[in-house]
């Protein structure tokens, strides 16, 4: 589906004095896709937005927007619109004059105006509501006008930067369904910003994971929680148990890996990393809560871990229980609970197994901070 | 509990000490506005007169006085209100390291002497007229123009920190917001950081039409022909002050507590019609119909702006009907026989002494009560009424003296006709 617009950036650097706040950014985002930047704060995610919208010039490397270079093309010259962190609404305008505002920069009639800005409350669900102000309207409400306005200027890319940081719990998972419905009724890019993984996950089309201005992965949301190609994406996204350790031996696309605390171990090579990862190299192997089954006591093999248990709670969906882990973080393991009886083992050393499949190694490198 | 009443009761003795010392001499001066005698005096009372809002209203100077400000007023309001907004732009657009440095070079003028500004103004202007080969009837040296520029160097710094105040306030995401959605830059000034500022750009003309009109000391050097009201009434009291200035200063009092009053009223009325808007329906809203809270419902400022405006309509009736000649003429009476009674009293005193000094023979001695009077008024001018000193003696004195020719200090701001020259004092 590449109907709408896409947007490339082709070995983009941006450099705030010596401070280098993106470095080497290669992105292609086809037309009419969901695409998010999912990083932690300050790994430069506005800061790309900012260059895509205009208000930055790159110092290196082009934006393209449907294939044309951006360069020297102002912010109100471009085919994007931008949702603003805070959302930037006008504060002295109604919300139908908010809505509207770019049809009255192109000099529509307020009649024309008024059409349009009842035909876009209706579609963010708030009837009537054009003659409030925006201060008279709740967290969520101000969300859709906001989204309303941007797309009366009817661009070919929508940018969002973390729209939903404000709200709570509730509405944010609200508004996620939400975003996703509008775009795909009006069927045009979605450039989406957010340091929240879940929100990543649940929307997007495709996620490219940020690291201190670097691009460290960039894939659907399923191969980036199933096969993550650095260090860091595997701990940023999700809950990841981590084993330290060198690469024993490579066989085809799995390799049994020395760790330092649990024995040898095998797992499979991620995708990125086939053929790259060499006998006697730091490696770091990442297996997830729910991937572990509880094993026979006494059990050993190179699928399965021993260590004795810290504490366990009960999470209503899951039995949670916290081990003995790496460098004083505690290993996570999580039971489906389906009704079994479940002992408590605290105090017990406690044998696990996994499946190899579920286990991924690549190289060593630097994990997400807590 | 003792204790805790004495605080109350300094707390209120303390309160009304303050706002004496602020209002006291306002209140004294408008009083002085409707009593009648010629120099401004509260006690005695005489009688009610609105003869000296006659008085200002006639003088051709004061009238030419006021134009003047308000023309330089208005000029240093647009000059300001623009160098002070522009000012306070860039000072949020300037490189960060600059910024203290920037704020301290623009609020300087605020700490220049006034005068200083006003020579330099001169100065500098003529320097500039000079370079230009224009004559001494151009452009660059005619008063108004001057004035203008010279009250805008520091009143366009109040200005910028009134702006700044604002601006501050201001989040630049909003004017990012309207370029992004297709303005240009001219059109995200004009439609989203304008109608932002506007609250501030009208303190700010406000600050600086009163700034302009009650400046002085630079305006002293620059007026040229456009002599502005307080240059007018400095020159004036050099001769001698009237209740005429009371008058005008009592309509000025009256006319800050009327834009103080619409004000208070306007901002009040402007939250209930917030609140009305929160509790308003959506129908009512997109139909128009909302209910609307009436001008004068719970709102005490509209209802003291409209008592205040009713009183001045009726006391601006009065004054057209009311004449005061009667009561005039009989203070005038009870003050001859008054005078007459102390002068033959005097009289008596000083046959009495001159007996006695005959009788002591004691020939030589001076006659202080005829030297006095010649002596005492020509010092000053007739500025201060030598019967504000109400010594017995002197107050008798000036009263022998009066006859001839008393009123002359004040040239003919008031129709002598009206004031009977014994009156005066
Ligand atoms: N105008 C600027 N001048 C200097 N440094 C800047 C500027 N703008 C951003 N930076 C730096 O660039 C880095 C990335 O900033 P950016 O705003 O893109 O972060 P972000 O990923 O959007 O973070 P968050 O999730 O907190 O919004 C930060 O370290 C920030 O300090
Ligand atoms: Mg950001």
């Amino acid at each position: 589906m590449s109907a709408g617009v896409g947007v490339d950036l082709e070995n983009l650097w941006i450099r705030f004095g010596d401070f280098v706040a993106v470095r080497d950014a290669n992105v292609n985002i086809n037309g009419g896709d969901f695409f998010s930047f999912l990083g932690p704060s300050g790994c430069g995610k506005t800061t790309i937005l900012r260059a895509v919208s205009g208000f930055l010039e790159p110092s290196d490397g082009r934006v393209l927007i449907g294939g044309n270079n951006m360069k020297g093309i102002g912010p109100n010259k471009r085919p994007t619109a931008l949702i603003f962190q805070n959302l930037a609404l006008f504060p002295l305008m109604k919300i139908w004059e908010n809505i509207t505002f770019s049809m009255e920069i192109r000099g529509a009639s307020a009649k024309e105006r008024r059409k349009r800005a009842d035909e876009l409350l209706d579609m963010i669900a708030l009837p009537g509501q054009g003659d409030k102000l925006p201060s008279e309207l709740s967290g969520g409400q101000r969300q859709r006008v906001a989204i309303a306005r941007a797309l009366c200027a009817e661009p070919d890319v929508l940018l969002l930067d973390e729209p939903l940081s404000a709200l709570d719990l509730k509405l944010r998972q609200h508004m996620r369904t939400e975003l996703r419905e509008i775009q795909q009724r009006v069927g045009i890019t979605f450039i989406y910003i957010t340091h929240d993984q879940g929100e990543a996950l649940t929307m997007s089309d495709n996620i490219a994971v940020m690291k201190a201005g670097v691009i460290d992965q960039i894939a659907d949301g399923k191969t980036i929680y199933n096969d993550p190609s650095t260090a860091f994406a595997a701990s940023f996204v999700g809950e990841n148990n981590v084993f330290r350790g060198k690469v024993k031996r490579v066989m085809g696309n799995e390799a049994l890996i020395e760790t330092n605390r649990s024995g040898d171990l095998v797992a499979r090579i991620s995708s990125a990393n086939q053929g790259r990862m060499k006998e006697g190299e730091d490696a770091m192997m990442f297996i997830r809560p729910e991937a572990f089954t509880l094993a026979p006591e006494g059990a050993s093999g190179d699928h399965f871990v021993t260590a004795k248990v810290n504490h366990e709670e009960f999470e209503g969906n899951a039995f949670n229980i916290f081990m003995e882990g790496e460098g004083g973080k505690e290993l996570k393991v999580s039971i489906p609970n389906l009704g079994q009886s479940f002992e408590d083992h605290t105090g017990q050393n406690i044998t696990l197994e996994y499946e190899t499949n579920n286990a991924v190694c690549v190289p060593a490198g630097e994990l997400a901070a807590e | 509990m003792k204790n805790f009443s004495f605080m109350r009761l300094s707390l209120w003795f303390y309160l009304a000490i303050f706002f004496a010392y602020l209002l006291g001499p306002l209140v004294i001066m408008s009083v002085t506005a409707f009593n009648s005698p010629g120099f401004p005096r509260m006690t005695p009372w005489e009688c009610l007169t609105f003869e000296w809002f006659g008085a200002l209203f006639s003088d051709e100077r004061i009238l030419n006085g006021i134009w003047n400000s308000i023309l330089v007023g208005f000029g240093t309001v647009i000059l300001s209100v623009s160098m002070g907004l522009a000012g306070a732009l860039m000072l949020t657009q300037i490189w960060p390291k600059l910024r203290a440095t920037y704020y301290t070079v623009i609020i300087a003028p605020i700490l220049i002497p006034g005068v200083v500004l006003g020579i330099s103004t001169l100065v500098f202007w003529d320097r500039i007229n000079r370079m230009l080969g224009l004559g001494a009837d151009s452009f660059l040296s005619n008063g108004l123009f001057l004035t203008i520029i010279g009250q805008s160097t520091f009143i366009a710094s109040y200005c910028m920190l009134v702006l700044v105040a604002r601006l501050q306030r201001y989040d630049i995401a909003l004017t990012e917001a309207a370029l992004d959605l297709g303005a240009t830059h001219a059109q995200a000034f004009r439609k989203v950081l304008l109608p932002f500022m506007k609250p501030a750009i009208a303190s700010a003309a406000v600050l600086a039409f009163l700034a302009s009109f009650e400046n002085y000391n630079t305006t002293t050097f620059t007026f040229g022909e456009y002599p502005t009201l307080t240059i007018e009434l400095a020159q004036k009291v050099r001769y001698g002050i009237t209740p005429a200035i009371s008058a005008l200063a009592f309509i000025i009092v009256v006319l800050t507590v009327f834009a103080a009053l619409a004000n208070e009223a306007n901002l009040r009325r402007k939250e209930l019609v917030a609140k009305a808007r929160k509790e308003a329906t959506v129908e009512e809203l997109s139909s128009g119909r909302i209910r609307m809270p009436g001008f004068l419902s719970s709102n005490w400022a509209a209802v003291a702006l409209v008592v205040v405006a009713c009183a001045t309509v009726v006391v601006v009736g009065t004054a057209t009907v009311y004449s005061p000649q009667q009561c005039i003429a009989d203070v005038q009476e009870q003050k001859r026989l008054e005078t007459e009674e102390r002068i033959n009293e005097l009289r008596r005193q000083r046959d009495l002494r001159r007996q006695q000094q005959q009788e002591a023979e004691q020939g030589n001695a001076a006659e202080p009560n005829q030297s006095q009077p010649t002596g005492n008024n020509s010092g000053f001018g007739n500025v201060f009424a030598p019967s504000a000193l109400s010594g017995e003696e002197e107050e008798a004195s000036e009263a022998e003296e009066a006859p001839s020719g008393n009123n002359s200090g004040f040239g003919n701001v008031f129709d002598p006709g009206s004031l009977n020259s014994g009156q005066d004092n």
